[in-house]
């Protein structure tokens, strides 16, 4: 397979007026699906020499192109395998997208799936500062910010036991409080309010929603409850099977959306 | 979130550089604490080890090879360490993208900070072993002299080695398990045409033949545990040669490894 000739940009300043906070232009993203896995020398050479050496694509986004001005709250509709999280880690940076561009300006919180980058063997103070580190902050400011998320994640008592022995609930809770200590410019959010109990979710959709009316937080969100979408975002995109099906204010995209079901 | 300690620290990193200098830091720590947890004497392992293999290897060896090098515990203690910094640091590398998998897939991070974080981490391991080499030239009187200055210039360069080699194999074996296993064998292999245990004049005054002689001239390891014997063991300056030799292979080796990586790292996570 072709090396992915995509770009992605990240900028640290955010969107100057004028300059959109995320471009996405003409994203396509390819994955390899060989039907079996070639991982070992002697067999690729064989099927190289018998010419086997197939693979089959599949195009998890063709050609999608949207732009979200500093600020905006967009939601991202689509349904199971529709594409929405290939595209949110191709924004996040965690995938480079095959073909197309996609440029961002400003730091990103991507809360796509809390606790990743965590090491379960560490305690939470240990994660808390390692998780920092690949968030982007710099020492000082997780030393000055430390008691802060400890207090948000209501985790005092347990700073100090290996990460192990927590709930999922708590882990969630303390990569919630880390992502969101400051207030990112580029704030990804993907189904991470379903975890944790009522009481965190709410406090979660309270910080959420603080950023949301600041103006100056650009927010991607994705839930698989349109009426969480239809309530919190202005703006919707509708991504089915890989293509850009909608793109428009939130309740004609989302009645659009429910009517395919009708 | 009206708090009063916001704009006192700038909160994010200002490039790139700096971030990866945070993480590698948190990760290297993360190693080691890892490492030594639940172990009862811990950081102590890492001086213990090296004596150890000293003392066994003295025993077999001098008797062996008849050996006449003097204070050869301490030339064999040298030989080992500087041999296991390159081949603990680039067989932890080899595995080290794949490890890493977990956090490729879900968070944006610069890919080349996995195999150098191992080798940072045997660097750290090595630093350990430089207190049981103290002990053993406290043992045999040994005075260290001002050309242990020469220290962090032969770390450096085989530091630079090894991220080089690091790179490449990381990389490889994103695409073919097999270098894995491959590499334990040629680190066998390598291990033997290093003199840690035996000397250069051996070979001579054996009547090697002349390919085998360029051979193990031309080996890297050769020379930087030929450079850290000298400046430890023969208090000396390091010859042009071996220099010339250590700072060549570190500059290949590097720029091949940037080259490969650079090449490869964009398809990392389709296969992982």
């Amino acid at each position: 397979m072709a090396a992915p000739t995509g770009i992605y940009r990240q900028y640290n300043t955010p969107a100057a007026a004028g300059e959109y906070a995320i471009e996405v232009d003409d994203v396509t993203m390819i994955f390899n699906m060989a039907s079996e896995q070639l991982n070992n020398l002697k067999e690729y050479f064989i099927k190289l020499m018998r010419r086997e050496l197939f693979f089959s694509e599949f195009r998890a986004l063709k050609h999608v192109s949207f732009k979200v001005k500093r600020g905006d709250v967009v939601g991202l509709v689509g349904t199971n395998g529709s594409g929405k999280s290939t595209m949110l880690k191709i924004i996040a940076g965690v995938l480079e997208p095959s073909e197309g561009s996609c440029t961002v300006r400003g730091n990103i919180a991507p809360l796509i799936e809390l606790g990743a980058g965590f090491d379960m063997e560490l305690t939470a103070r240990e994660n808390i500062y390692l998780n920092g580190a690949l968030l982007g902050y710099t020492k000082k400011f997780i030393d000055s910010k430390f008691d802060e998320i400890v207090e948000f994640a209501e985790l005092r008592d347990f700073v100090d036991m290996p990460l192990k022995n927590y709930s999922s609930g708590m882990v969630a809770r303390i990569a919630f409080a880390i992502a969101t200590i400051t207030e990112p410019d580029i704030l990804i959010v993907d189904e991470t309010l379903s975890v944790g109990d009522v009481f965190f979710q709410q406090k979660c959709e309270e910080r959420i929603q603080h950023f949301i009316e600041s103006g100056d937080v650009t927010v991607l969100f994705v839930s698989h409850s349109i009426e969480q979408v239809e309530r919190i975002c202005q703006r919707a995109v509708w991504i089915e099977k890989g293509d850009l099906r909608m793109d428009g204010p939130v309740d004609e995209v989302c009645q659009a959306y429910r009517n395919q079901f009708a | 979130m009206a708090d009063t300690t916001e704009g006192t620290f700038v909160s994010h990193a200002r490039n790139d550089f700096e971030k990866d200098l945070f993480v590698l830091k948190q990760l290297v720590t993360k190693d080691f604490k890892i490492k030594y947890r639940r172990s009862f004497l811990g950081v102590a392992w890492s001086v213990l080890n090296p004596l150890l293999m000293m003392v066994v290897m003295s025993i077999v060896f001098s008797t062996l090879l008849g050996s006449n090098i003097e204070n050869f515990p301490l030339y064999l203690i040298l030989g080992n360490i500087t041999y296991s910094l390159m081949s603990d640091s680039t067989s932890k590398a080899v595995t080290s993208i794949l490890d890493a998998a977990p956090l490729l897939k879900k968070v944006k991070i610069d890919r080349f900070v996995f195999p150098v974080q191992k080798i940072l981490f045997a660097l750290v391991n090595f630093a350990f072993s430089l207190i049981a080499v103290a002990i053993v030239m406290l043992w045999f009187r040994v005075v260290p002299t001002w050309h242990i200055i020469w220290l962090p210039v032969c770390l450096g360069l085989l530091m630079v080695f090894c991220i080089g080699i690091g790179l490449v194999l990381s990389a490889a074996t994103v695409f073919f398990r097999d270098v894995i296993h491959l590499w334990s064998v040629v680190l066998t292999a390598w291990n033997y045409i290093t003199p840690v245990f035996w000397d250069f004049q051996m070979l001579l005054d054996r009547g090697a033949p002349s390919w085998t002689l360029a051979i193990v001239k031309a080996n890297p390891m050769y020379g930087f545990v030929t450079f850290m014997r000298d400046i430890v063991l023969w208090q000396q300056n390091p010859s042009l040669g071996i220099l010339a030799l250590c700072t060549v292979w570190a500059v290949v080796m590097l720029v091949f490894g940037i080259i490969v990586f650079r090449k490869t790292e964009h398809k990392f996570i389709l296969y992982i």
